[in-house]
């Protein structure tokens, strides 16, 4: 009531420099647009620490099956295509290099240029699932599932067994084969939920780039969207040797 | 080119870094190269050093990222401490449950072999 007192006697140059002072995005509750951007980015990093240990659990099941039973993986790793892993690794940093420069481009107020990089950035992230699919269905049918439900198919045991070299030292399947397909699922599964989350995030930034939403003054959400989707990033990172790489 | 609507990095609100356009695609070509020698790692015989290999670059692939794309080496002290610690308490997770798991190993190994005959 007081302000809008203050307002009306102050008259419309008043009401202008009112309208400079306070950008469009900023929340009533921060005092400048650098509060309110520091704060997002401490509460964003906090997020992705949660997810470091979120997925913790499950890299701690991944070493210690693999620290008791190495030869479950040493067997397994031959049903997963290395090729397949480093186009997809090749392809998420892809995906990390045009999200990096969808940021530079908000940071310089280049709105053209975010919206490409980040419609760049959800195709590599299409084409990425594409890949992830491919795999999951040729294990389908291979009936190479979770334990409980692994039922290698005969005859597709060494579709991938290309250069040959295994193909005499594991002959023999050990026990418990499908515990590595458990960990490999839960894996890449909840690794593939979080790529679909983050397409869908890049999606809303898109929407808002397109309507010119965001400037050097305001590009909050597409750095921390960024910030997700580097930290995907990352983990796949460790998932493609600790996977696709075994010997 | 970009008409009016370029601001002033000057009157920059946040003060960001803004990362030239060459160091991310340098870290870009850092990480394809790294990757590749991951590759091409996997292909030598290395025993149980490959585990070390491997992950030891897939560790120095993981600091570029958080450097360069994640701005890190840029950002506010507070927020590299937050991720530092988040992978010591990760590390201290893991490290200590595989500690807990391995001692157990025997007698779970003499248990299974009873059982199967």
């Amino acid at each position: 009531m007081l302000n809008q007192t203050a307002a009306n006697v102050v008259g419309s140059q008043g009401q202008e420099n009112h309208e400079q002072s306070h950008p469009r995005f900023l929340a009533h509750h921060f005092h400048s647009s650098e509060q309110q951007f520091d704060s997002g980015k401490l509460g964003m990093w906090l997020f992705l620490i949660t997810e470091v240990m979120f997925f913790s659990g499950l890299f701690c099941a991944y070493a210690v099956y693999r620290s008791t039973h190495p030869e479950i993986f040493i067997y397994a790793h031959q049903f997963l295509d290395a090729n397949l892993g480093a186009t997809n690794t090749i392809v998420l940093l892809c995906s990390s290099l045009t999200m990096a420069l969808a940021v530079r481009s908000a940071q310089t107020s280049q709105q053209k240029m975010l919206v490409v990089y980040l419609t760049l950035t959800l195709i590599f992230a299409a084409v990425f699932l594409s890949i992830k699919y491919v795999e999951y269905s040729h294990k389908w049918h291979a009936g190479l599932l979770w334990a409980g439900d692994f039922h290698p198919v005969a005859g597709h045991e060494h579709a991938h067994d290309g250069d040959g070299q295994d193909a005499g030292k594991t002959t023999v399947m050990p026990r418990d084969v499908g515990v590595f397909f458990s960990i490999y699922y839960a894996l890449t599964g909840l690794h593939g939920i979080h790529i679909l989350g983050g397409m869908g995030a890049i999606i809303w930034i898109l929407i808002r780039a397109v309507r010119g939403d965001f400037n050097a003054e305001y590009y909050a959400p597409v750095d921390f969207v960024g910030l997700y989707w580097h930290l995907v990033d990352l983990i796949w990172i460790f998932l493609f040797p600790l996977l696709y790489l075994i010997h | 080119m970009h008409k009016s609507t370029v601001t002033p990095i000057t009157a920059h609100a946040n003060h960001e870094h803004i990362p030239s356009i060459r160091s991310l695609v340098a870290t870009f070509a850092i990480l394809i190269v790294l990757t590749v020698v991951t590759l091409y790692g996997s292909t030598l015989s290395l025993g149980s050093a490959e585990i070390w290999f491997s992950m030891g670059i897939a560790s120095v692939k993981a600091v570029l990222v958080a450097l360069f794309f994640m701005h890190l080496k840029h950002d506010k002290p507070f927020n590299v401490l937050i991720v530092v610690f988040s992978l010591a308490f990760a590390a201290i997770f893991i490290g200590l449950t595989m500690v807990d798991a391995n001692a157990y190993q025997t007698e779970i190994n003499t248990y299974v072999e009873s059982e199967l005959k």
